[in-house]
């Protein structure tokens, strides 16, 4: 249990300072600079040109689409996804490492033939009976797809590390499986769950590729905010586009610190 | 009895791990199982607890019938070797686990827990985290959560197994005084035969899935059951067809009645002990003797000894 580690502190301390100035410097260059441009460009007609962009009928109704719809998929991503992660883990059942596999799946495929693939299963041809084109079922299915991943790979790894002789502990203090699960295994999966949530629901405010062909991008019924920022650049509306991104780019970093913080103080309190 | 194990057999596959195993563990004392690993000591702990169930055979706790009960329900305070401590609570939250799903009042817990403790010694690490502790206090608190629920009998499996030798012994003699306090009938696994007689006050061999000795410390280290049990249990060397003690062979310049001539190969000396090696018609032995001993008969490599097992020793004849 305890290992020690003897380096040279000199070493310690140079090896930061230099793996520290890469980190900055890389995330300025990605990240931080083209992000501070958006927000730059959003004010730039000033405030009042802002409010209005963001708030034009089409440009709100993409957004509150968006957002709602990304909360939606983050709640069951974050009960299937847990599912999912604990039938993989705990579960022998042949054909195990297939699934394990496709779980990787919407990920790895462009988005574009995603959305190809929901069109042709779920589109007006559908083979299955069932036509979401074009509406907002459509939309909330597509980010499903796409988003699927996030949850399954953050808790899969934390219950594999996770220690089944704490749940024999549970189960010898006189703890029921539900009072085993509830207080022994949900708090310890609890920080990889919400963080995975958290990644699935910014992936899904973003998401293009996906959504552009089931929804038929359909104003004030079907199109999500990153279509409306296009059809806005397209406009020749750049700052338009900007204050939505900027919208969007808040709304993402307010569920990433809530998540965070609610992570604190789940740990904090058990 | 508070424990009646009756002709337990469990197997892992097609591999058997214990084979017609009964075994009683008297109320209120302090049982070691004693083997090599994989003879089925720590299976046959986990079938006590219901953390393994038995494919024949039933176990009884406190006249109870308890074969098919869920781990649960037996009320068994169990403590793992690498103490299970619930990561995301505090110790005081670890200890009051089992209170807590009793749903016993807050006020009871409390005190309860602080007692418990203190009677490990960890009152002032009560709300740290299991990862703030060493291994010992995260043992000695996992003992405490044990032992909240107040169980019939408590399990140990190897519980000094992941702590270095000084903790290892400050833990045992601790074990031992803490039985004294809390009276609790318990029922410890270890394969280390020092730990089992130091603190036990009744020893089990387990070896090869079957109980192959079980009495007091004394007796079995006396009186052991077969070669087995004698080598597991202490040093042993052969002299003349026998398995003997090195400390029961008595050593002389002059020939004696029964005695075998012996060549003294080395003399090592060990402080308190010295050891001499001997070669007996061609092959190896040992023999212990006090360095006041070793001193006034002048031992020294070269010599020509006589070596018997002394009138009295329990010596085991060697099947050939």
């Amino acid at each position: 249990m305890t290992a020690i580690t003897v380096r040279p502190s000199s070493r310690v301390a140079g090896g930061t300072a230099a793996g520290l100035g890469t980190a900055v410097l890389y995330l300025s260059l990605i990240v931080l600079i083209p992000l501070a441009a958006v927000v730059w460009r959003s004010a730039d007609e000033g405030p009042g040109y802002f409010w209005r962009s963001v708030t034009t009928p089409d440009a709100w109704a993409a957004l509150t689409l968006t957002v709602g719809a990304s909360a939606l998929v983050a709640l069951v991503n974050l009960v299937v996804g847990t599912v999912i992660a604990w039938v993989l883990v705990r579960d022998r059942f042949p054909g195990r490492g297939v699934l394990d596999t496709i779980i990787d799946l919407p990920f790895a495929l462009p988005t574009i033939v995603a959305g190809l693939v929901l069109l042709a299963l779920y589109g007006p041809q559908s083979p299955l009976g069932v036509n979401l084109a074009y509406s907002r079922a459509g939309v909330v299915l597509a980010l499903l797809f796409v988003t699927l991943p996030f949850v399954v790979r953050t808790v899969q790894p934390v219950l594999l590390e996770l220690d089944t002789e704490m749940e024999q502990a549970a189960a010898s203090l006189g703890a029921s499986p539900f009072q085993t699960f509830r207080r022994v295994i949900l708090p310890n999966l609890i920080p990889a769950m919400l963080s995975g949530t958290a990644l699935a629901f910014t992936r899904a405010i973003a998401e293009f590729g996906s959504t552009v062909l089931i929804s038929g991008n359909l104003p004030f019924k079907t199109q999500v905010a990153a279509v409306n920022i296009f059809s806005q650049i397209e406009g020749d509306n750049t700052t338009g586009a900007a204050a939505i991104s900027t919208v969007l780019l808040v709304v993402a970093l307010v569920a990433l610190i809530t998540l965070d913080v609610l992570q604190r103080w789940g740990s904090r309190r058990g | 009895m508070a424990i009646e194990v009756r002709d337990v057999n469990k197997s892992f596959g097609t591999t058997p791990v214990l084979r017609d195993v009964s075994l009683d563990v008297a109320a209120g004392s302090l049982t070691a199982l004693l083997g090599p690993s994989g003879g089925g000591k720590s299976t046959l702990l986990r079938v006590i607890a219901g953390l393994e169930r038995p494919d024949t055979g039933t176990v009884r706790i406190s006249g109870v019938d308890a074969t098919r009960l869920s781990p649960q329900r037996r009320n068994v305070g169990f403590v793992f070797q690498h103490y299970a401590a619930f990561k995301h609570l505090s110790v005081f939250r670890n200890v009051a686990f089992g209170l807590e799903i009793r749903k016993r009042p807050k006020d009871e817990i409390r005190k309860r827990v602080m007692e418990l403790l203190e009677l490990v010694h960890l009152e002032k690490l009560a709300d740290r985290y299991p990862s703030q502790l060493s291994g010992g206090q995260r043992q000695r608190m996992a003992l405490a959560r044990a032992l909240a629920v107040e169980p019939q009998v408590l399990l140990l499996d190897e519980p000094f197994g992941a702590l270095d030798a000084q903790v290892r012994k400050e833990l045992r003699t601790w074990l031992r005084r803490l039985h004294d306090e809390v009276h609790v009938t318990t029922v410890f696994v270890t394969h280390d035969q020092e730990e089992a007689i130091e603190v036990a006050d009744t020893i089990v061999v387990l070896a090869g899935g079957e109980v192959v000795q079980a009495g007091s410390p004394g007796e079995v280290y006396d009186n052991p059951a077969n070669p087995f049990v004698m080598r597991f249990l202490g040093p042993v060397t052969e002299i003349g067809g026998s398995l003997v003690r090195p400390h029961d062979v008595e050593i002389s310049p002059d020939p004696v009645e029964g005695g075998a001539p012996a060549v003294i190969s080395r003399v090592v000396r060990l402080g308190f002990e010295v050891r001499v090696e001997v070669e007996i018609g061609g092959h190896e032995a040992w023999v212990q003797v006090t360095r006041e001993q070793a001193d006034r008969l002048g031992l020294g490599p070269g010599d020509t000894v006589h070596v018997r097992p002394a009138p009295g020793a329990r010596s085991l004849a060697l099947a050939v």
